[in-house]
């Protein structure tokens, strides 16, 4: 049984900070919106232009443009920006007039081309939400989860081989099964730290960032050898998933659109029905918050906190599941762009409430959808990853945003602060 | 506080300015260019490996066949379907994808679009794939020049070598590397020997796992220094460079380079690159480009790097050039037309 910390320490801070109810209970309807969305819209719009800044310094023919003068340098950065964003914003949500022209000449495939930006970007914001959630349940249950990466990738490999290797199930049981398999995964994964801190009080974002480096290695090592695909001379790949483990997709290609994204939402629903309406939530919450009390109140601690890691495991197991049975349909370890890490800063956004992650998620995915888009035009992908990563600066620093644009801090705010119960939105 | 208000407010009127300017430049259509399109695999455009090879091929396309070139990068697995929809939706006339990774997402895309062209570096499929030039290397060719010549440089009698993944376009390299070195032995009655590679068990080899962590390339290249080889033939990318870092700093050993020219890519190590294993990706992709232009595009083969076609082959000695024996010079140049006119069958030596 771990000793509980009797001083506030950095983490136990930030904690409070990411997991605080922003805005007093009694402000209601939308003014309550506002307020919870005004700080995170103001630091995406911030975002945008430092990153409107740095395109127009990256871009090769800006510079040149100034070099013949100085107007021409502005007329052309002003447009490079325009194009950028434009193709931003039309990769991620589609463009109009294409979209009536494609109705117009009533080809079938050009019509899915152009509606697929807004099922594209929910596609790649499905796994956002998986591991969004897994992080935030570790934070309201006072847990760094940073093994989340780890955790997705022995998801995928467990739900990989179920995939492959069980073979002659119906379409409605091999699929859940796999995906379950994925889960399973990611609980044991999570268990194992879970285990550790509340058994030997060993700190779990040291035993999950090592757990990360065992599950790569693994992965590595099973697919260069016992899930290699046959015939492939020992090419780090597994063998392609059977049909009947496909998480089905809805339309025809180029569509991926799929269940997997139906699913998320139904364990973000989940997990906020599980932490702020069930007793278990409660503990969960309560032993988060302050582990003191919570013991005082004759709450298991050691239950509370391997529940939570396994938990949290589980949902970043299925955002590996999800990535493999929707999208992949076989492993290879270029699986992930960093889903589980990127999910830490998605659970900061999001409040570390299930609806703040699916909103960040359709965010970051909608971001990363359009950057394809923009990529065509020569403006490297990488930029949507710093403008991402300036959201989130802003968001966790949200007095930097305050002061740029002098918003005032609501007084009731500050006060629920300090007369804060634990978590957000407590009944 | 007023500066930053101030700031704002230039910005704003500056593009209420400039967006009266806009529609002079936004609408230019572009002459109806051919476009040569690559999606890379997650190692990215500038990987100094085969994505960045195989653009080079694209650029070439572009410059010298007047086409548009253009990529995408791929961030991770989903992306390579993404990618390469994107790029079907761009109507691009070859489709160039990169590596074994991206091998079954352009085979369900090719089979789904069968007008599209497709052309798959570092790959091929069995059995083909209609509408996909496979681009494959004898890289086993090249190679065993450069164990041949590394056989008759080594002070030592014994040579190196480790790849980054036990898989066949790594091990290829190896294995002519080693049956080039045996056929030295078997020929001067010599006994070199080859550290980190067994012919008879590819598994058994040296291997670092990764392609990009240079601190392990330098580690192997210790130990392998430190086992006695002086010529040392990393297969592994960039990791290969860390070797070479090694190799610098006790000055008493060479490398040899591949995939590129090092003495061109990695200068750095000029003066301890001996020569380099060469795979012109570049190149095959070119052609396959120009085969399009031509019309002569024929999906479902492989083009197939030979030294015969210049798709591999040996870089010049460069800096060393005096080092090298011209007798060895000249048995090198025999071994290459050897084995171009099939004299010598490399599975023939063990």
């Amino acid at each position: 049984m771990s000793k509980p910390e009797n001083k506030p320490d950095v983490g136990k801070v930030f904690l409070e900070e990411v997991t605080r109810p922003p805005v007093n209970e009694r402000v209601r309807g939308w003014q309550r919106v506002g307020r919870v969305l005004l700080v995170p819209a103001l630091a995406v719009v911030t975002g945008l232009l430092l990153g409107a800044v740095l395109i127009i310094l990256t871009s090769e023919s800006v510079w040149e443009a100034f070099r013949v003068s100085l107007g021409s340098g502005l007329v052309t950065a002003w447009n490079t920006i325009v194009q950028a964003y434009t193709a931003l914003f039309t990769g991620a949500l589609g463009d109009p007039v294409r979209i009536v022209q494609a109705f117009q000449s009533g080809d079938a495939l050009e019509i899915r081309r152009a509606l697929n930006p807004i099922p594209e970007s929910l596609v790649n914001a499905t796994p956002y939400i998986f591991a969004g959630l897994a992080v935030a349940l570790g934070f309201r249950s006072g847990l760094f989860n940073i093994g989340v990466e780890g955790q997705l990738f022995m998801g995928a490999a467990a739900a990989t081989y179920v995939g492959y290797a069980v073979k002659g199930l119906p379409g409605f049981i091999h699929m859940p099964l796999a995906f379950l398999a994925g889960a399973l995964g990611g609980a044991v994964w999570g268990f194992i730290p879970g285990w550790l801190k509340a058994k030997t009080g060993g700190h779990e974002v040291i035993n999950t960032i090592m757990m990360n480096w065992i599950a790569f290695r693994l992965t590595e090592w099973l697919l260069g050898g016992p899930m290699t695909r046959p015939g492939s001379g020992g090419l780090p790949i597994s063998p392609m998933i059977e049909k009947t483990a496909e998480i089905p997709q809805f339309f025809p290609a180029p569509i991926r659109f799929h269940l997997g994204f139906f699913i998320a939402l139904g364990m973000a629903w989940l997990v906020h029905w599980l932490l702020f309406k069930t007793t278990w939530g409660f503990d969960l919450r309560t032993v988060g918050a302050n582990p003191n009390a919570a013991r005082y109140a004759g709450m298991n601690i050691t239950r509370n906190i391997i529940l939570a890691m396994t938990l949290s495991g589980a949902l970043a197991g299925m955002a590996g599941a999800n990535q493999i049975l929707a999208v992949n349909r076989s492993m290879a370890l270029g699986l992930s762009p960093g889903y589980g890490f990127d999910s830490i800063a998605l659970a900061l956004l999001g409040n570390s409430t299930p609806v703040g992650v699916i909103l960040s998620s359709l965010l970051f995915g909608a971001l990363r959808n359009g950057a394809t888009r923009m990529e065509l035009l020569r403006i490297p992908n990488d930029i949507v990853s710093i403008i991402q990563a300036l959201i989130l600066v802003f968001v966790a620093a949200p007095a930097i945003i305050r002061t740029i644009y002098r918003v005032k801090v609501p007084k009731e705010a500050e006060e629920a602060v300090f007369v804060g119960s634990w978590g957000g939105g407590n009944k | 506080m007023k500066k930053l208000s101030l700031f704002l407010a230039v910005v704003v009127v500056l593009s209420l300015v400039l967006s009266a300017c806009q529609p002079a430049a936004t609408t230019q259509a572009p002459a109806a260019k051919k476009k040569i399109c690559q999606v890379t695999d997650t190692g990215g455009i500038d990987d100094k490996s085969f994505n960045a090879t195989a653009w080079k091929g694209a650029e070439m396309a572009q410059k010298e066949l007047g086409w548009e070139a253009k990529y995408l990068e791929s961030k991770e697995v989903a992306d390579y379907e993404k990618n390469i929809n994107a790029f079907l939706e761009e109507k691009c006339d070859l489709i160039v994808t990169v590596g074994f990774l991206l091998g079954d997402a352009t085979k369900a895309l090719a089979e789904a679009n069968p007008n599209a062209k497709f052309s798959i570096v570092d790959f091929s499929y069995d059995p083909p794939v209609a509408n996909v030039v496979g681009q494959v290397f004898a890289t086993d060719e090249a190679a065993f020049l450069a164990g041949y010549l590394a056989a008759g440089m080594t002070k030592t009698g014994k040579v190196g070598t480790f790849g980054g993944l036990s898989i066949p376009t790594v091990t290829i390299f190896m294995d002519g590397f080693t049956r080039g070195v045996k056929y030295y032995n078997q020929l001067k009655g010599t006994n070199v020997e080859v550290l980190g590679y067994d012919l008879n068990d590819p598994n058994k080899g040296l291997f670092t796992n990764s392609f990009d962590d240079q601190t392990k390339g330098k580690e192997f290249g210790i130990t392998l220094m430190d086992e006695g080889a002086d010529i040392i033939m990393p297969v592994a990318g960039p990791v290969g460079l860390g070797t070479a870092a090694a190799v610098k700093e006790r000055g008493n050993a060479l490398i040899i380079g591949v995939d590129s020219d090092w003495y061109l890519t990695a200068p750095d190590y000029a003066d301890i690159t001996l020569t380099s294993v060469m795979k012109f990706m570049d190149v095959t992709t070119f052609n396959v480009a120009k085969s399009v232009e031509d019309g002569t595009f024929k999906g479902g083969t492989n083009v197939v790097g030979t030294l015969a076609n210049g798709g591999v082959g040996l870089a010049p000695y460069h800096n060393l050039d005096s080092k090298v024996p011209a007798e060895l010079k000249s048995e090198i140049e025999q071994l290459k037309k050897d084995i171009i006119d099939g004299k010598i069958k490399l599975a023939d030596i063990k």
